[in-house]
């Protein structure tokens, strides 16, 4: 039993954040609610350089031939600096299900060189994809196969996520033009595993995001001649926050693990970690706004970029609710 | 990270297991909180001690078997899956013994561990007083020396089981002119000490296990002394971060709430009387159970590295308190009519593990305590 991150997976989180502090800070989080792709400029590239987007690619595909163990940590990272990139679809997702299939060793080239960008729309994640307009390639769901299409030959309707950076598309598209990646349902439901592993790591990471500003804005705040935070409902309501990470947290950790290691109970402990991040990024935002006051419900403050994503994360990739179903009926409750 | 057990701690655990599966008591126990059961299970820990498996963790000295602290986690596991049951001497084994590890000279390791191990004496804790509840800094019970003993007048309440102890650990005022954590100092008192009335109280579940303490000029020798004279306050937070952290309350009593609530749901479901959203919440509280073990799993493994455990014991002991609570107010809300029949085997019915369950948020620092310490300790909360 040994639960710790090596050295080495800690230095690779460290240079992550480095990268998104510089790349990724909330100005160019703005920029991308407003621009033409909902993206960073230059922001793939990079993580394409620290092979972060190949990182789960096989060695021979210019890949690290990482696991998730070793992924986790970075898509908490991305929460943390709400990347608004397809990150997870295409890193998490994309990448590992065409390696593990053998198959379109071209666009995983491409993928891990960072050249092109793949997302992924699962039936069981919801009815949208992220980034499905700006994506060069869609990984998609159809009775319960999984296809690889060109974007150009899908059809493509925008739909507005509350969260402007989170372009959102409606996909439609003919089995003719779609290439087959796999019509084995487990790799259907280990795609759709990772899927959900990734966004709670990246909710995790948002309300960790969260509760530090909002501590840092409490303790310079001043009512009534002190600082707003050191009224004892303002600290149990961080309290709660806190403590809803801290026992996520070991469960979205947990919950990698399990994935990489083909543990028996994978979709199970998925679902415990997802439903327990989702809470708790929910309870974040809410408190976090709740402790802001006004200045949170502005558009101009940065708060509401992280409070937008996180309750999108919060449903994408099933919600807590979705997943406490799950959880249910692998405990065989209902 | 390597989240399976190694070939060791898997022989570990089949040994501990069927250790109980053949040395279980087979008659039911009266509740340890009265006196009748408090020795029924006196003698349990005997049985324990005897085959090594009252202190696991503790050096072979003492009676352990010097097991690790996964280890340890496995033996709590084991031990509440099986149904075993609940041990007496909790105060001392998981409170005072490692403060006696840490603080205590060799003599008092040799006095009074073996017979902590053993069971032949078992501890209450008293540190609350009438007027001195979350703000323990306030104490006023003194205890001033007179050549080498100390003299202790004041009055101890809700002391768990403290009626019937053979020994107590309090905390005192020996330097009568200080205030709040400077002065005091920890002292070990035998139960029998001349000059010391123990009057027992009933607790909201019936049984008469509150007791309260008077000291009337009680002597107690200055070798009872744990710890420096005036050293008390940080002795008895090395005692405290045991109470809310991993020793008091490790998950396997957790998990095994957990699981008989989910025996319970599926029992319902079979007779057709589920419910879609009591599902959902014997889920919640299962997932919470089950997040309680790999969370404390990862504290372990930060302890075995050499990291250590300050103010975050405190969300553990928020955690498994409401944890406990919620596992138990669920059970309840299948049970519907039939929650308030306390007719089952003494304590393994559910009202009566509510009724205990409740007090879980109030004893070892309240959770208002604990969230304060968790803002202003470990996320740096302003204090005033
Ligand atoms: C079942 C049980 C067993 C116990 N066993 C023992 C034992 O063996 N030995 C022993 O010494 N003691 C024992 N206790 C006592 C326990 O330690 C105290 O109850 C606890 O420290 C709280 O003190 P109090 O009851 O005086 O409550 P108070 O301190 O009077 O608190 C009353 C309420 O006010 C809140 N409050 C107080 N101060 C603050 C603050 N600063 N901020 C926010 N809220 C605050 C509390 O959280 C609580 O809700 C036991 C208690 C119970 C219920």
């Amino acid at each position: 039993m040994d639960f710790s991150f090596t050295d080495d997976q800690l230095q690779f989180r460290d240079a992550v954040r480095t990268l998104l502090d510089d790349r990724c800070p909330p100005a160019a989080v703005r920029s991308a609610w407003t621009n033409e792709t909902g993206r960073i400029e230059g922001l793939w590239a990079r993580l394409a350089d620290m092979g972060v987007l190949g990182l789960m690619a096989p060695e021979e595909r210019g890949g690290l031939g990482m696991g998730e163990v070793d992924l986790v940590l970075l898509l908490e990272e991305a929460g943390r600096a709400a990347v608004p990139d397809p990150l997870l679809e295409h890193t998490a997702v994309a990448i590992p299900t065409l390696s593990d299939a053998g198959v379109c060793a071209d666009v995983v080239d491409a993928a891990v060189s960072g050249a092109v960008t793949v997302t992924v729309g699962l039936a069981d994640a919801g009815p949208y994809v992220l980034g499905a307009e700006q994506a060069d390639h869609l990984l998609l769901e159809r009775h319960a196969s999984l296809h690889l299409v060109d974007a150009a030959a899908a059809t493509i309707t925008p739909v507005s996520s509350v969260d402007d950076s989170r372009r959102l598309g409606r996909v439609e598209f003919a089995l003719d033009d779609a290439q087959l990646v796999s019509d084995d349902p487990r790799a259907r439901s280990l795609a759709f595993d990772r899927g959900a592993l990734g966004a709670a790591a990246q909710c995790v990471g948002v309300a960790q995001q969260l509760l530090d500003v909002t501590v840092a804005y409490v303790a310079e705040r001043h009512q009534f001649g002190r600082p707003v935070g050191a009224n004892q409902a303002v600290k149990h309501h961080l309290a709660n926050v806190a403590l809803a990470i801290e026992f996520a947290r070991p469960m979205v950790y947990e919950a990698a693990w399990c994935i990489a290691t083909g543990a028996e109970h994978r979709s199970r402990e998925v679902s415990v970690a997802k439903a327990m991040a989702s809470d708790a990024v929910d309870l974040a935002c809410r408190r976090a706004l709740q402790c802001h006051g006004a200045i949170g419900y502005t558009i101009e403050y940065d708060l509401q970029l992280w409070l937008k994503r996180g309750w999108a994360l919060a449903a994408a990739w099933g919600d807590s609710r979705r997943h406490r179903r799950r959880v249910a009926a692998a405990l065989q409750l209902a | 990270m390597d989240l399976t057990f190694s070939a060791g701690e898997l022989a570990f655990r089949d040994e501990i297991r069927a250790w109980l599966a053949s040395n279980l008591p087979t008659e039911a126990m009266a509740s340890m909180d009265t006196p009748a059961g408090f020795e029924q299970h006196r003698a349990w820990e005997r049985v324990l001690f005897d085959a090594g498996w009252s202190v696991p963790s503790w050096p072979r000295l003492f009676g352990g078997r010097e097991c690790s602290l996964v280890e340890w986690l496995i033996f709590e596991e084991e031990y509440y899956a099986s149904g075993a049951p609940g041990r007496v001497n909790t105060n001392g084994i998981t409170l005072l013994g490692p403060t006696l590890f840490a603080f205590g000279t060799d003599e008092q390791h040799e006095r009074f561990l073996p017979a902590m191990a053993s069971g032949d004496e078992i501890w209450a804790q008293a540190w609350s007083e009438p007027d001195s509840g979350s703000d323990l800094a306030s104490l006023s019970t003194t205890a001033v020396r007179d050549g080498d003993h100390f003299v202790v007048n004041g009055q101890k309440t809700w002391c768990s089981r403290g009626a019937w102890a053979d020994w107590i650990f309090c905390i005192v005022r020996t330097d009568p002119g200080s205030e709040r954590h400077a002065g005091l100092s920890y002292l070990l008192v035998p139960g029998d000490a001349a000059g010391l009335t123990r009057r027992p109280v009933g607790r909201l579940d019936g049984e008469p296990a509150f007791a309260e303490l008077f000291f009337d000029d009680c002597r107690v020798h200055e070798s009872n002394l744990l710890g420096g004279e005036g050293d008390g306050w940080s002795v008895a937070m090395a005692t405290a971060s045991s109470e809310r952290g991993l020793n008091l309350r490790a998950p396997g009593r957790f998990l095994a709430a957990a699981d008989r609530l989910a025996a319970l749901q599926r029992r319902l479901a079979a007779s057709g009387a589920a419910d879609d959203e009591l599902t959902d919440q014997v889920a919640s509280a299962w997932m919470k159970a089950h997040a309680y073990r790999w969370q404390t799993y990862q504290v372990a493994s930060r302890l075995q590295a050499g990291g250590t455990i300050g103010s975050e014991a405190s969300f553990m002991k928020v955690f498994w308190s409401e944890l406990d609570v919620e596992l138990h107010a669920t059970a309840l809300r299948l049970l519907g009519g039939d929650g308030e029949v306390v007719d089952g085997p003494h304590g393994r019915d559910w009202m009566s593990g509510y009724l205990f369950a409740l007090a879980g948020p109030i004893y070892a620092g309240t959770n208002e305590i604990q969230r304060n310490i968790i803002a202003e300790r470990v996320l740096g909360l302003p204090r005033k």
